[in-house]
This record gives C-alpha cells, structure tokens and sequence, in this order.
C-alpha cells in the first residue's frame, strides 16, 4: 500500500484546489473521488469570482473573499501557465441590482454595514438608474438601481475545474475517480481509508467532500453540520458581447453564453429543475435587460450548494486526531485562490504556522456551530 | 478552418404529395410539406447551416432530435433556431446563421467608472 504526505477526500473545485496548492509545496498528494453519482456542486456553479455583500454581520468572511479575489490572478496565471487552460477569469467589477427602493435602502444598510466593519477598506457604489444605465446599456426601465463594487469577478468554472486537475496531474498528484470514502481510520502515524475496494494510506487527510463532510468530519472530531440548498441556473444562447460585467443575477462567458440564475431553495438531496423557479430566474433576468426576452434557451439545471448553517466556510484541523482537517465552503471558485495559496500549504504542515485554524480563517471552524447561536444567512 | 460540409442525406425518391416553396439565403427551395427545415436543407444540398461563435468553423445538423444545437439558422428573422425541431412552411425565409446573433442595444456612452471607496 502507498502511503502520501496528503490524501484529499473529494475531487471538486475544493479537492483539486487543496491537492494542487500542497503539490506546490511538495507534498506527494493523492485525491479520492467519489463516483459520476455523486453530487456535484462544481459542474453546476454559475462562475462569480464575488466579493459584494459577502460577510455581512461577519467581517471575517467579507476580508477571506477580498482576500481571494486578489489572489486570484495569480491563481489564474499559473494554471495557464501549468496547464494551458485559460479560466478566463475577469474581474472588471460586479453589480448587483435592486428592483425596488426598499431593496435599494436594505441593499444600502448591508454595504455600508461592511464598509464599516472593515474600516472602510471595502469601495462600492450605489447607482441610481440613470447613472447605471449609461454603465450598463439595456439595462430595464424597472431597475431602481444598483450595487457596484470593483472587486467582483467572473470565471468559467468548468476550465476552472479541468485546469485545477490538469495541474494536479502534472505535479504527480493521484487522482483516482470511482470510489466513494465512507470510513476513515486512524493508523499510528496517520489515516487510512477505503475508496473502490483500495485502500489508502497517509500522514495527512483533509475532507474535501462537499456534502460528504458531515459524517466524514465527524468520524475524525470535527464538526461541519453541512447541509444542501438547491440552485437552479438557465443557460441561453450564445450572443454577441453585451454585457461586460457580472451581476448576481445574469452574466455572460467568454463565448457568448448567457447564464442566468441565484435562485435558493431547501429542498434535501434533489438537484433537479422545477418549472416556476425557472420562469422566476428568467422573469428577473428580463426584468434586468428587456432584450433576453428573446433570448432562446438552450438548457436548465440544478446543483446543491455546500451550505453551513450561517453560510460561511469551515477550515479546522481536529485536535482529537491531528493531522485531520475538515474544509468545506459553498463558494469554491470564489476561494479558489485562498485554497490553492493559503489553505493548502497550511493543511499541508508547509506553512510557517502550524495551529488548528490559518492564519485569517479563525472565525471560521466548526466549533461556532457547537452553541445554539445558530442563524442561517447565506444571501449575497 | 473548414468552410463547407458534406451534406450526409439525399431523398430517396422524389417527393409525391404537396410541397413548400422555402428561401434559403435568397435562393428558392421546394421541400415536402410537414418534414423539418433541417430535413428539407439536407435534401436541397444544403451543407453549412451556420458558422460557431468561438472559431467561425462550418456546422450541420448531428443529432437531428434537438440536443446538438448545430442545425442553427436564422428563421423569419429570428435567429438561432433548431431546424431539426422546426416544421417547413411555405414562404418561409431562412438564412446561415453566421456566429453569434446580437441584440439591438444603445451604444454605450464612454464614462469612466469611478471607483468611490
């Protein structure tokens, strides 16, 4: 049996981040994921590299998504360079639009709440119509307004998700696909697990398992209470290049794609589409640009968000069993670029630091859920 | 970069029964009433039906059942439409749908974003 420095259970956008960012360090990796059953958050995300109104009540999370946001070039530059692949990641800012002046007030309150927070390191806008409409033209004569901050991004997930494993594979990285880990156990000096009838041996594990981490972080002490909730995105066609920015709402890829979505329903385990949730994805995004009122659509889909239950992500390692560590988050290509630079040399014993939580990421273990101050406020 | 395909089917026999009068990029077809616009391109040897919107190559239809998305064209001035899924009318005018389709927008007017901290 082979035994790594490393083994990261799950192999979406989180998993290969983790994997990639420690094989930077040097670390011998291996990525165990689970089957084409599984649920896949990261085949089904909408691409927003997002930092406005994240981290409201929660300055911890609005500074890790900054944080990310300007790690992420670099992130992107050397997955080109590694790989080839061109994730297409632009970050010309973002808008978010409010289609009432009640809106416009509470979406006001929120970003001022973090700016304030954050000591006023935290630029944004608000626009009223006319303003945002000689930014964005098309823009619908029901929108009252906007929020507008210079942080936010956009990115294809999918070459996110292709690069990311590309790269892993070039640095020696084990990616072995089939094989879902139910059991972790504890050997003198690590873990091993069964994955596809091997087994599996090293130093080191992290869960990186999506919906998978609540039973898989509890069997090593940790707690990530990670529940689903459900997104739905409507794809339409292909279209010349109108519009340049992301929104919440809508954005449009490199090739023209419009992608329409932000939907959030607790529906358990079904990632399928319902009719009325997709009428109101599209109402809104023709409300936003009256123009994709002709827009012909070419597919629907859902996918289940990775949710805790204040939304914000879980980076801990178990003092029970040291050397196990739980991470989990419902913006994985957002924090993308913490995983791969921060989180990863961290988990990997390379770091400067060796505690139970990174440096930047101690708001952030499972242990805030072990009181009963439990809200849940995932919006954004 | 190819700029024409093959066309894949020919009619086996000529068509008996009523038939439509078609416009494809200005030049006038017959075809079969009640078969589709992709049926009724193929058999007119038609070989291009649009160009992709990332490298301009050449496509026609794959699947014909509504999943490929190649058999594109411009129909009555709306376009992107399936030709596999769309039935031929008479008088109908079609074009080569050419790369992306765009929407009527005003120009934008060069302002300058202030980033207001």
């Amino acid at each position: 049996m082979k035994t790594t420095d490393l083994i990261v259970v799950g192999g979406g956008l989180v998993g290969v981040a983790l994997a990639y960012g420690a094989a930077r360090t040097g670390a011998q990796v291996t990525v165990l994921d689970e089957g084409d059953d599984a649920f896949r958050a990261s085949r089904g995300n909408f691409g927003l590299v997002w930092v406005q109104g994240k981290g409201f009540g929660m300055a911890p999370y609005a500074r890790w998504s900054m944080r990310s946001s300007r790690q992420w070039p670099a992130l992107a530059a050397a997955l080109l360079e590694e790989t080839g692949v061109d994730v297409q990641l632009h970050q010309p800012g973002g808008f978010h639009f409010c289609f009432s002046e009640k809106e416009m007030q509470e979406r006001t309150e929120r970003m001022q709440s973090i700016r304030d927070d954050l000591d006023g390191d935290y630029p944004f806008e608000m626009l009223d119509h006319d303003v945002l409409a000689q930014r964005l033209p098309g823009i619908g004569p029901t929108v009252v307004g906007a929020s507008y901050t210079p942080m936010d991004g956009h990115a294809n997930p999918l070459k996110l998700l292709r690069a990311l494993h590309t790269a892993c594979q070039a640095r020696g990285v084990q990616v072995i696909g089939g094989g879902r880990v139910s059991e972790v156990t504890r050997i003198p000096d690590g873990y091993e697990v069964e994955a596809g009838g091997k087994r599996y041996r090293a130093t080191r594990i992290v869960m990186a398992a999506g919906l998978g981490n609540r039973t898989l972080a509890a069997q090593v002490g940790l707690h990530a209470p990670v529940v689903p909730n459900r997104g739905q995105v409507l794809v339409g066609e292909r279209v010349a290049k109108f519009l340049d920015h992301p929104t919440t709402y809508v954005r449009q890829t490199d090739e023209g794609t419009i992608q329409l979505g932000d939907s959030m329903e607790d529906v358990g385990l079904d990632d399928g589409t319902t009719a009325d949730v997709l009428a109101t994805i599209a109402q809104r995004g023709v409300r936003a640009f009256p123009a994709l009122e002709s827009l012909r659509l070419v597919r629907a889909w859902g996918a289940l968000r990775v949710m805790t239950p204040d939304g914000y992500p879980i980076y801990q390692q178990s003092t029970q069993c040291p050397g196990a560590f739980v991470v989990t988050c419902h913006s994985g290509v957002t924090l993308a670029a913490n995983h791969v630079f921060t989180i990863a040399p961290w988990l990997a014993g390379n770091s400067d630091q060796n505690a139970d939580v990174p440096a930047g990421a101690e708001a952030f273990t499972g242990n805030r859920f072990l009181g009963d101050n439990q809200k849940f406020n995932n919006a954004h | 970069m190819p700029t024409e395909t093959r066309p894949l089917f020919r009619a086996l026999a000529p068509p008996d029964g009523p038939t439509v009068a078609l416009m494809f990029d200005g030049r006038p077809l017959r075809a079969p009433a009640g078969i589709s616009v992709a049926a009724a391109l193929l058999a007119s040897g038609i070989s291009m039906f649009r160009t992709t919107p990332v490298s301009g190559a050449a496509r026609a239809p794959f699947c014909m059942m509504g999943a490929c998305f190649d058999c594109l064209v411009e129909i009555d001035g709306v376009p992107n439409r399936q030709s596999c899924l769309t039935a031929v009318a008479n008088g109908m005018k079609i074009r080569t749908q050419q790369g992306l389709r765009s929407f009527d927008l005003p120009e934008l007017t060069d302002t300058k974003v202030d980033h207001v901290g």
